[in-house]
């Protein structure tokens, strides 16, 4: 096998080639198409079904697809999905029972999930998943459903040519550019009819994959060109989060006024929790059959913006929506670190993008921020 | 076997039930396959009802014998109903034990105050059959009880048999009684300024309904006892149990993982706080 | 035997009190005991002592028609029985009645008042002592409110 650690680059034929690679390991080759106007998360076996010369323009509460004057393959930002929908997916079978008489037995739902290999997981997505590795697989009691998703995972990486109108990746130190925990990582690079990806590898199985590849050895002018690639796309954030602590100006606010104002507007609708690619929490569902006979328990995502989510005995401990979105950015951005180490926020700007009243999350932090610096020069 | 899934319950069958309140029983369940751990004071499981659901309960019998699990369950929802109707031989669904504990090492040596209210006397039961078995290790041992009304007293019986013990001190106290009762009345908080006790080298372990403990972690504190060393069992909506599912997130901790037994200090600023 | 001098300042209500206070505070109290049963003041009768029970168990409780009396209180060794002197017109506002045998300081209410009213200094070292009784009995009242152990009402 020849060197493809200092990097190579592949063609669009080359990328093909790649699918095909992966599809021949028997992987389910998953990667962005477009589907009802939106850029989504599909099985995917032909070049052709990515979004060739599609952008989106996002803002907050707005998404809305565009046509390039080119034809990049991944001029876009992140869309509705992310990949938590494959590792972690929206309703899992954990279990059947059964009632024989007095006899009751259980038998664990295992089904054999496919080994998917994602194509143009961006950095922050990346970072999400680490995250979801920490909550899902990082103590004793880790997910068998999850693990067994994501231990089989092959990822291809994409340093983003292209930020959205409510990215803050780079305020988050989580990307653009991608730094780690990828198989194989890719830059795309477009010189007028010259259109190239510079393609890395990050673990064994990516560099096996890699040599079988069509490929050139990279110039120093693709690194130049991948490099820039990245800074143009820094430069391009929509969005940014102050530089502060921001988990004690949260804990230390928690009686803000302006979670008032936000509960005003917010719907409490789970819009943010349901595209937020590291909200991990779900609820489970019990069924049976008309008989009696067999029981079933499944899992399915679940939401802090419900009213049931918080229920004890008695009531739910957060009725109004203040406290519930109070509780859902909080957690997100302050409790989390004390939980697992980092912030549970990696600036993907999707609970901006998607809230139907457009509330912006770096906004919210902003406004108690300088709502506070103000007070503190008085 | 235990499953490396910890979401799939085992199958146990009921081995006896006691009427302990109107509303509240007492299962004896089969203490499960080989492979269950033995669990602390002050842990919980997770009951399963066939087709109707799965509630935490905490273990309220003595961790120290393996024969049975032990488990008092008040009749308040569609499961717990269904828990409290079981028979002997019928079979329910059982995951853990889990979480934190009583800090019954961190507690050696320390004069211990243990006050409870209400159901709240359940979870502390192992606690106190601990101290018990292990009597030397601790030194005064107090216990504050304090229940709705003379009818509510929980284990009455043990209740008595242990203030009869010479190094046991035991005060019941209810919110409201009739001409019968001989007893003291007034809210279980009530009873700490009076106590003639040494709050520096005192560990509290306090269990009962949120706003008791909170009254009576204000009156341990106006005491003199410390934050580090005031323990409480907190109740928050538990469905995993493994710290996945996110719904007992009580500012930074997971109840169900980190507790629910957690020392004030963790939880002073946000206990009061409303919604949180 | 002590004298009642010496029973009044040592009773917790007053412990610590300034000895020239504790003389002037002695001349309204006498030693009284009741039997098991024995009310020591009815609801709306007038609040003429107070009570510093040194020995016994009395219950507080309120008479609802139909049914037995209340009892949402009881006092012991060391605490105080009656706040009503303070407040006028100075009526009794529930029963205390003695549960079991009860020794206790009378203090004469107009007594105490006079000598509380003629040197505000007393007056007011009195007032400080009452005061985290009447909040401590406020906040339990509040949790007696709540009925914390009672059924939810909503199922789980």
């Amino acid at each position: 096998m020849d060197n493809v650690d200092d990097g190579s680059v592949i063609t669009r034929q080359g990328l093909q080639c790649l699918l095909d690679a992966l599809a021949q390991r028997g992987y389910t080759v998953v990667g962005p198409t477009v589907r009802d106007q939106a850029i989504v998360y599909e099985e995917l076996a032909r070049i052709e079904a990515l979004p060739a010369g599609w952008t989106d323009e996002q803002d907050g509460g707005l998404y809305r697809l565009k046509r390039r004057s080119d034809d990049a393959l991944f001029g876009y930002a992140v869309g509705p999905h992310s990949w938590k929908r494959f590792l972690h997916p929206p309703k899992v079978s954990l279990w059947q029972a059964t009632r024989n008489g007095d006899e009751l037995r259980f038998v664990p739902a295992r089904d054999e999930p496919p080994r998917y290999a994602f194509i143009g997981v961006r950095a922050c997505e990346l970072a999400a998943i680490g995250i979801q590795d920490r909550v899902l697989m990082g103590d004793e009691y880790a997910d068998p459903h999850y693990r067994s998703r994501r231990e089989q995972a092959f990822l291809v990486a994409l340093n983003c040519s292209e930020a959205g109108g409510t990215c803050f990746c780079d305020s988050m130190n989580t990307g653009p550019d991608v730094k780690e925990g990828y198989d194989l990582v890719l830059t795309e690079l477009l010189d007028g009819d010259n259109h190239l990806f510079l393609i890395r590898s990050g673990s064994e199985e990516g560099a096996e994959v890699l040599a079988e590849l069509p490929r050139e050895p990279a110039t120093e002018a693709h690194q130049t060109a991948a490099t820039a690639v990245v800074e143009k796309t820094r430069g391009q954030m929509g969005r940014s989060m102050p530089q502060t602590a921001i988990p004690a100006l949260l804990m230390d606010n928690l009686e803000h006024p302006r979670w008032d104002e936000v509960a005003d507007r917010c719907l409490s609708c789970s819009n943010c929790t349901m595209v937020c690619p590291t909200c991990f929490c779900t609820t489970v569902e019990d069924t049976s059959d008309l008989e009696g006979g067999t029981a079933e328990r499944s899992r399915r995502w679940d939401s802090c913006f419900t009213s049931d989510f918080s229920y004890i005995h008695g009531g739910s401990v957060r009725n109004s929506t203040r406290s519930r979105y109070r509780q859902w950015m909080t957690h997100k951005l302050a409790t989390w670190v004390d939980q697992f180490g980092t912030s549970g926020c990696v600036g993907c700007g999707r609970c901006i993008t998607w809230c139907p009243v457009g509330i912006d999350i770096t906004e919210e932090v902003h406004a108690i921020h300088d709502d506070v610096s103000s007070r503190d020069k008085e | 076997m235990i499953s490396d899934d910890f979401m799939v319950p085992e199958p146990v069958r009921v081995l006896r039930k006691q009427q302990e309140l109107e509303t509240t029983w007492t299962l004896e369940l089969e203490p499960g396959g080989a492979g269950r751990r033995p669990f602390l004071p002050g842990q919980f499981n997770m009951l399963y009802m066939f087709g109707v659901g799965e509630v935490p309960i905490s273990l309220s019998g003595d961790a120290g014998q393996t024969e049975t699990l032990i488990h008092t369950v008040r009749a308040v929802g569609p499961v717990s109903n269904k828990l409290a109707a079981l028979k002997p031989m019928d079979a329910v669904g059982l995951r853990g034990p889990f979480g934190v504990g009583w800090p019954m090492t961190a507690g050696e040596g320390a004069d211990l105050l243990i006050v409870a209210g209400g159901l709240g006397l359940a979870p502390l039961r192992p606690a106190i059959y601990h101290v018990l078995r292990h009597r030397e290790r601790y030194g005064r041992v107090i216990l504050l009880y304090g229940t709705r009304s003379p009818e509510d007293i929980l284990y009455a019986g043990q209740l008595e048999e242990w203030n009869k013990r010479p190094d046991v001190e035991v005060h019941i106290t209810v919110d409201h009684a009739g001409g019968d009762w001989l007893g003291k009345i007034g809210v279980v908080p009530s009873l700490v300024p009076s106590l003639d006790f040494d709050p520096e080298d005192t560990v509290a372990m306090v269990c009962g309904p949120e706003v008791m403990m909170r009254f009576t972690v204000n009156a341990l504190r106006d005491a003199g006892v410390e934050d580090e060393s005031i323990y409480l069992s907190m109740e928050r909506n538990m469905k995993c149990a493994l710290g996945h599912c996110g719904h007992c997130q009580f500012g930074s901790t997971f109840v169900c993982k980190d507790g629910p037994v957690l020392s004030f200090d963790r939880l002073r600023g946000l206990l009061s706080l409303k919604e949180f | 035997m002590k004298n009642i001098a010496q029973i009044v300042c040592e009773h917790p209500f007053f412990h610590g009190l300034d000895g020239e206070f504790c003389d002037l505070v002695c001349g309204c109290a006498r030693n009284v005991r009741f039997n098991p049963g024995e009310y020591l003041f009815h609801e709306g009768g007038d609040a003429d002592y107070l009570y510093l029970i040194r020995f016994g168990q009395v219950a507080l409780e309120i008479a609802v028609p139909g049914k037995p009396s209340v009892r949402f209180q009881t006092l012991h060794d060391g605490d105080l029985v009656g706040v009503s002197w303070v407040l006028p017109p100075y009526h009794w506002a529930y029963d205390a009645r003695a549960i079991t045998l009860t020794r206790a300081i009378a203090m004469d209410a107009h007594c105490l008042r006079k000598k509380c009213d003629d040197d505000p200094v007393l007056g007011y070292d009195v007032m400080k002592r009452l005061l985290p009784i009447l909040t401590s009995r406020l906040h339990a009242t509040q949790m007696q409110i709540l009925d914390v152990y009672g059924t939810p009402e909503q199922p789980e």
